[in-house]
């Protein structure tokens, strides 16, 4: 996890912006956010592997905040250079971020599991399909991320 | 090959087709949908059991050529409208998914 994000900073002040409220409540529309992302990617000619990798990153960020945090809001800063997902809820917060990037830790709850969820993919599969993803996260007050995809 | 003559060679049930014209290059079987996002590659056939509506945006996101519902799993209506709205090909079958693999292993050769 990258800790030098000054650039993810200026992207963050330049370019377009998105922001989406994240139901938590409604674990079936889930993604919604992450699939209209991907169609203003589209739109703005970006490469379609570049929007594979952006817009399951944000699906797993989504979903983890459904499932822990009872939802949350997504904003994606796209600029010349890079695209720029930052992830912000008021959940539990993560005890032990090291633990939770480990491929096949998980703390979902069965009825998640039953839906294909819950693998412990979620932390790993946005930290692969970006160049730079930091977590931010304090124990009853919630947990930020920050993920930067390079244009 | 087509996702139509994919379906037409197997003989795998139209579910719905938006995008019948869509290329397979290769294919991935799995149910944990994370894992698929995290493996499967863009054009693959997709082959599952899981039939929730999840894989409708899973599918979409990892961006693969068709998702294959094997075992005659039925997916619930909202599924099929949904797929058929976001342009995402959802065939079905009765085999295994071990057998659906190894004929789509073989007819994208």
């Amino acid at each position: 996890m990258s800790t030098d994000l000054s650039e993810t900073v200026r992207c963050m002040t330049e370019g377009l912006q998105f922001h989406f409220d994240v139901d938590g409540d409604n674990f079936t529309s889930a993604g919604q956010a992450s699939v209209q992302v991907k169609k203003n990617l589209r739109q703005l000619g970006i490469p379609p592997e570049t929007i594979r990798r952006v817009s399951i990153a944000m699906y797993e960020g989504e979903i983890n905040m459904v499932i822990h945090a009872g939802g949350g809001t997504a904003d994606v800063y796209v600029n010349e250079s890079s695209i720029v997902i930052v992830l912000d809820d008021t959940g539990p917060g993560i005890p032990n971020i090291e633990q939770a990037m480990q491929e096949g830790f998980s703390t979902a709850p069965d009825t998640i599991r039953s839906l294909g969820f819950g693998a412990g993919m979620g932390l790993p599969n946005m930290k692969r399909y970006t160049d730079e993803m930091q977590i931010e996260s304090t124990v009853g007050v919630g947990t930020k991320i920050t993920m930067k995809v390079n244009l | 090959m087509t996702v139509r003559e994919l379906a037409a060679q197997l003989s795998l049930r139209e579910l719905a087709m938006p995008d019948g014209d869509r290329e397979v290059e290769g294919g991935y079987t799995g149910d944990l949908l994370s894992w698929v996002m995290g493996r499967a590659q863009s054009g693959d056939a997709w082959i599952t059991i899981m039939s929730n509506l999840n894989i409708v945006a899973v599918a979409s996101l990892a961006d693969v050529a068709c998702v294959i519902l094997a075992e005659d799993v039925v997916p619930e209506q909202d599924v099929v409208k949904t797929a058929m709205a976001k342009g995402v090909n959802l065939l079905g079958a009765k085999e295994s998914s071990f057998a659906l693999s190894a004929a789509v292993a073989k007819a994208v050769q």
